[in-house]
């Protein structure tokens, strides 16, 4: 049976935060009198992650994924309940919980600016107690994974975004760690470099058996990486469980798009009584149940003499950004 | 800890700090240039200082010209080590690149207090030492191995009062976020330093013993030097080093559980 490498129990986390009312005089006031308040960031959270599990994290801007991910990784105290992570509480930042543990962030960067990043991997290799040995045997084998070559000698500040960011992730891997939280990876990353940057996260996981934890905004990343997500609604969790049924559940439709020979048969279909979505001169666009899809063909193909057909789904992303702002999902 | 890893580390430390300076050719040569002009503007004030009169408090310009020369290596540290490290403690706090400092398996004041070095410093930490030798010769100081270690015990003694003062104030970035005017006051308290403490009125002399101890830090080991120390100011200054380098350690410490991280 697999064991859960992340165990978090009735975690909540409150922060002071001061606010500022606007104009020179509330600038004054905040300058003497700062007015903050106590903000219940993360409300009574609870979860399992096991080990080898890629799980997404999903929510609106500061819905709290990055809070929960820098507190599952030592960063932050939690102000209340408990965390344990490979069996330690991260914010006692252990050297031997910190040797199994990575943190990325797509917006924030580790690499020597003025230094080709070949600099920053050999400087890590001997935080973590790697001898040169063994650093350039990992350097070789995970820039061979990234296809990076080149870019290893070229000063940080010269590379492209993808190019930095597939050498932050070199560097945050050297040490070859368990667990991994990204925050945001493919982050200002161009179509190509996040589609690679999946396909090296999925082959990780898959040779090394790592757990990964992932916040993202490009659904696709989540997508084609997750199994399992959980949803953060304003601190809370309101829905852990399969993407699959997450997605089944909230989209319970699918669309037909019907290629007509005239104008007079998109007439006839919209007659039957189906849901129409839109239509033009000699297309319509359906929306049917997911249970009534066979009968609904059955009626298209027996009574019309259609040109072509489509079935789609609905867009992940119009599904995903609807979620991220509901609070139940009814699951 | 594991000492072989921490040096290793440190050598890896000089090494990318040295090639990332050495990528910035004319900013090393103005900063040498303008060590060397310091110190020489320095001893040019401080002859105008002697000139009217040949004595303040008690110290003649020969022998002031010792704490010259121990606030150049020591003004030669801070811009070799502290001011390139403790500065940047700002930076990573506002916009939460100490997240990568602290989730790395070493000791984070390492981390943070000796990652880079501007090799420019090295430069006036020489100035300071030549000047010393000149100073041996001119007020004919006995050089003996008790002498040199004494000087040395309450250089190093100065060098952690200096640290833990600036660590300090750096430090109380987790809360404050913004403290660059702090260490900027701290460092014109240190200029203060290159005067004897006895010029001052009684005063002045008791906040800068007792409030900001700067007098500790140039003018004891300058007595020691010339061999004019009592053994009290040498312990005591001793103890006040240790209370210092231990408070700002456990200062750190505390500070970290209020650290609450940048927003991504």
């Amino acid at each position: 049976m697999v064991q859960n490498i992340i165990e978090v129990r009735n975690l909540s986390k409150t922060f002071d935060i001061s606010s500022k009312k606007p104009g020179l005089k509330g600038t004054i006031q905040h300058f003497f009198k700062r007015e903050t308040k106590s903000s219940k960031v993360i409300k009574d959270i609870s979860f399992e992650i096991k080990e080898g599990e890629i799980v997404g994290f999903l929510g609106a801007n500061g819905a709290g994924k990055t809070t929960i991910l820098k507190m599952l990784c030592g960063l932050l105290y939690p102000s209340e309940g408990s965390i344990l992570v490979a069996g330690n509480l991260p914010f006692r930042r252990k050297d031997n919980f910190l040797k199994n543990i990575t943190l990325i962030m797509g917006q924030k960067q580790q690499l020597i600016w003025d230094l080709p990043p070949i600099e920053s991997f050999y400087l890590n290799a001997s935080i973590y107690d790697l001898d040169k040995f063994e650093a350039k045997k990992r350097i070789e084998k995970l820039s061979d994974m990234l296809e990076i070559d080149n870019e290893l000698y070229i000063p940080v500040r010269k590379l492209s975004l993808g190019q930095r960011m597939k050498s932050e992730l070199l560097a945050a891997l050297i040490h070859e760690p368990n667990i991994l939280f990204l925050d945001e990876p493919t982050l200002g990353l161009d179509i190509n470099a996040q589609r690679n940057l999946r396909k090296f996260l999925q082959r990780y996981n898959n040779e090394t058996n790592a757990t990964i934890c992932l916040t993202s905004h490009y659904m696709k990343d989540i997508t084609s990486l997750c199994k399992r997500v959980i949803c953060i609604h304003n601190g809370s969790i309101s829905y852990d469980g399969k993407l699959d049924q997450l997605l089944k559940k909230l989209s319970p439709v699918k669309e037909i798009l019907i290629v007509c020979h005239s104008e007079n048969d998109v007439i006839q279909i919209e007659k039957t009584g189906f849901s129409v979505k839109n239509k033009t001169k000699n297309e319509i666009t359906i929306i049917v149940k997911n249970d009534s899809i066979t009968s609904s063909l059955k009626t298209i193909l027996n009574n019309f003499d259609i040109e072509d057909l489509f079935i789609n789904e609905p867009p992940v992303d119009e599904i995903i950004g609807n979620i991220l702002v509901k609070k139940d999902y009814g699951i | 800890m594991n000492p072989r890893k921490y040096l290793k580390v440190y050598i890896n430390f000089l090494h990318t700090s040295l090639a990332s300076e050495l990528e910035y050719k004319a900013n090393i040569l103005v900063d040498l240039i303008t060590a060397v002009l310091s110190l020489i503007g320095s001893i040019f004030l401080l002859s105008i200082f002697f000139q009217s009169n040949g004595n303040i408090g008690g110290w003649k310009f020969e022998q002031a010209l010792i704490i010259q020369g121990i606030y150049t290596i020591l003004n030669g540290i801070t811009n070799t080590w502290f001011n390139p490290n403790l500065t940047e403690i700002v930076k990573h706090v506002r916009e939460g690149t100490l997240d990568f400092v602290l989730l790395k398996p070493i000791d984070s004041q390492f981390f943070i207090s000796l990652k880079k070095i501007n090799p420019s410093g090295f430069l006036e930490i020489m100035l300071g030492f030549f000047l010393l030798i000149y100073c041996t010769k001119i007020n004919q100081i006995n050089l003996n191995a008790s002498f040199l270690t004494l000087s040395l015990i309450t250089l190093l003694c100065s060098i952690c009062i200096l640290y833990s003062l600036w660590f300090f104030i750096s430090t109380t970035t987790i809360w404050f976020v913004k403290t660059w005017n702090a260490t900027e006051v701290l460092r014109s308290f240190l200029y203060i330093g290159r005067f004897p403490l006895n010029s001052f009125s009684f005063s002045l002399r008791i906040f800068f013993s007792v409030f900001i101890p700067i007098a500790f830090i140039t003018t004891i080991p300058s007595e020691v030097f010339l061999g004019i120390s009592q053994f009290w100011k040498i312990l005591l200054e001793f103890a006040v080093a240790m209370v210092f380098l231990f408070s700002s350690r456990k200062f750190w410490l505390y500070a970290l559980k209020f650290y609450t991280s940048a927003s991504s």
